[in-house]
């Protein structure tokens, strides 16, 4: 009986996580392996076809490469810089909750609002790159319509917008290290840089793993930025993998393609998530 | 030959001071214990000597050389913390040695000093345990190792047994003690708990409110307390203080009928005695009425009324009120400690009324 009870107290909410999680993800997975479905031809299973389609897509291994890239640019950057801002504003140091504030400024601005900003800084020959550019006597440049600068530009707005919010998490962990251990050290000779690497840098790691996971997480999931600034122009050389399917499904309204390339993105998202997992579980210590 | 020497150190917050003109010696090889209450300096001192706190005014001079403005990686101090401020991410053996990494010292050697330390503190089959495994004393045990293998002759110790249980703070302090004579090191111990800075030190410094009060061997602040302070913070429990009035033949305990107990006026002094040396006696001596009793094992403490002055007996072994309460008391007129009622300084020179006799 009371197995019965349990399992209704369970209900309302396996039934929300089935209906909105569950469902969708198999569903997902079910259409990869259908056609598109057109007013004249119903779906049918064609089995693996979608995704024989994706490896010979050129587009695809595009967007996928611009988003290795993408990660490969935001991530180590955009956390060490967190980790720099977090130490510097976790010392004693005049106006600390404004420079916190003003750290923390891009997280709360939506992403939008951000692209807005940014548009602004990267327009040529007014905007505020070119213009201090000029000062120098430096050439004008298409911040956003040049295919080798486009991707390297998003790269340096994105890191202004994740930094100060993993500096955060960061300071958080910061805050939570007795001030003793600095002084233990610090009496035994150890410098600051010593210190760092040999005991904050440990300490902080489950910070940086759940940070890592989560910075990886938002560079295939952002794309907010790409409808404002470049619709991932020119030549698809700012296009991102999510920004990809949804151009494949609302643009060209194949979803069943969409399907696949979801299907594909987010067994790629898995297998980073698992890896970082397996592999830096062993080397942290939690406390 | 002094090793640590303070002059005129002070240290302030803004307006507040914390540490007023401390001026103290510390002799190579001894242990000093800085004795005083919480938020009395002491604590800020230490820190001011280890080099972690910086030093408002005055000098600080370790084996000669000035180092009041020196960072503390550069003084060659160890230090036991309270909290003990163990890496909880390194094995005790890489706690131990973590200073000698930071000076490169080479591998061979690091290991033929981890293994003598290991051995010296008892740590020998928990090496490769991480601090969150092992117990409070194992970890103060470490971070006694950590200081120790540093071999730098002079270490600190912030209340390092204050986060122990009774038994083994009681353990850990005779062998604290026994490591310091043993290695020859130069310890400034901070505590709070007069017990231990009775058992433990060569030299006290007692303090409050940032102002050296007395400073001594253990026994000149017990049998010669130079203030009223000093004369209530140490001995458990501590020296009974009564207020004097002057009286026909002498001074007496003020708001009582009793005779007199020194010669002279009584007015604006205080009388102490400890209570080991109060006796319940038959005989004559200064009327009192006992109220209750807390026995200890090894002696009783009796709590006591004279007039309206209360004060505390040590009786041996077990004591029972019995069936009247009111009894005469006496003390050796050598036990008597004499004080000024305003500044609470010690009296020398005056003599008590000897009631044996």
């Amino acid at each position: 009986m009371n197995h019965v009870y349990g399992w209704l107290l369970l209900l309302p909410a396996a039934v929300f996580l089935l209906a909105f999680t569950h469902y969708p993800t198999v569903a997902t997975l079910m259409q990869s392996f259908f056609s598109e479905s057109t007013a004249l031809r119903p779906s049918v299973f064609v089995g693996l076809e979608n995704y024989e389609l994706l490896a010979e897509d050129e587009i695809f291994w595009k967007v996928l490469n611009n988003n290795l890239w993408y990660a490969a640019g935001t991530i180590p950057t955009s956390i060490a810089i967190a980790i720099l801002m977090a130490i510097w504003v976790n010392r004693r140091l005049p106006g600390r909750g404004l420079v916190r504030m003003a750290y923390f400024t891009p997280t709360i601005l939506p992403m939008i609002a951000v692209a807005n900003i940014w548009l602004f800084f990267y327009t040529p020959e007014i905007g505020l790159f070119d213009q201090i550019g000029a000062v120098f006597g430096m050439p004008s440049q298409n911040w956003l319509g040049d295919p080798d600068l486009v991707l390297g530009s998003l790269i340096v707005m994105t890191i202004w917008k994740e930094a100060g919010f993993f500096m955060i998490f960061y300071l958080a962990a910061l805050q939570s290290l007795p001030p003793e251990l600095e002084e233990a050290a610090h009496l035994e000779g150890a410098g600051r840089w010593y210190f760092f690497w040999r005991v904050t840098f440990p300490l902080l790691m489950p910070t940086t793993l759940f940070v890592m996971i989560n910075a990886v997480i938002n560079s295939f999931k952002m794309v907010d930025h790409l409808f404002i600034l470049t619709k991932g122009g020119p030549d698809n050389a700012s296009s991102l993998l999510l920004y990809y399917i949804f151009e494949v499904a609302f643009s060209f309204f194949d979803e069943s393609y969409a399907a696949t390339l979801t299907v594909v993105l987010l067994v790629l998202l898995a297998v980073i998530a698992v890896g970082q997992f397996v592999l830096m579980d062993k080397r942290i210590h939690y406390r | 030959m002094s090793v640590i020497e303070l002059v005129n150190v002070s240290k302030s917050w803004g307006g507040a001071v914390a540490v007023d003109d401390a001026t103290f010696t510390v002799e190579d090889g001894s242990f000093l214990v800085l004795l005083g209450p919480s938020g009395c300096g002491k604590s800020t001192t230490l820190r001011m000597i280890a080099g972690l706190e910086s030093v408002s005014a005055g000098t600080i001079r370790i084996a000669g050389n000035d180092v009041t403005h020196l960072p503390a990686s550069k003084r060659r101090i160890s230090m036991v913390f309270q909290s003990y401020a163990l890496f909880p991410h390194l094995d005790t053996a890489e706690n131990i040695i973590f200073g000698l990494r930071v000076r490169k010292v080479a591998a061979a050697e690091r290991r033929e000093r981890l293994n003598k330390v290991a051995d010296t503190v008892g740590l020998g089959g928990l090496l490769d345990r991480k601090p969150s495994q092992l117990s409070g004393g194992q970890r103060q045990r470490v971070a006694l190792a950590r200081a120790i293998i540093a071999e730098t002759g002079i270490c600190l110790m912030d209340e390092p047994l204050s986060n122990l249980d009774a038994k083994l703070r009681h353990d850990m302090r005779v062998e604290i003690r026994g490591l310091q004579q043993r290695l020859g090191m130069t310890v400034i111990y901070v505590t709070h708990d007069q017990a231990e800075a009775m058992s433990m030190a060569d030299k006290v410094i007692l303090l409050r409110d940032g102002r050296i009060e007395q400073e001594g061997t253990p026994e000149d602040l017990y049998d010669h307390p130079a203030t009223t302070f000093s004369a209530s913070f140490i001995g458990t429990p501590p020296m009974n203080l009564f207020d004097l009035a002057d009286g026909a033949g002498g001074a007496v305990i003020s708001e009582t009928g009793s005779g007199p107990v020194l010669d002279g006026p009584g007015q604006g002094f205080q009388l102490g005695i400890r209570p080991e040396h109060i006796r319940i006696t038959a005989g004559a001596g200064i009327a009192a009425r006992l109220l209750a009793t807390d026995y200890l094992g090894a002696d009783t403490i009796v709590s006591a009324r004279i007039g309206g002055q209360s004060l505390l007996i040590r009786m041996p072994g077990r004591f029972h009120i019995g069936d009247d309460p009111n009894v005469n008391l006496r003390w050796p007129s050598e036990a008597v400690h004499v004080f000024d009622g305003q500044t609470g300084n010690r009296v020398n020179g005056r003599r008590a009324v000897d009631h044996a006799a």
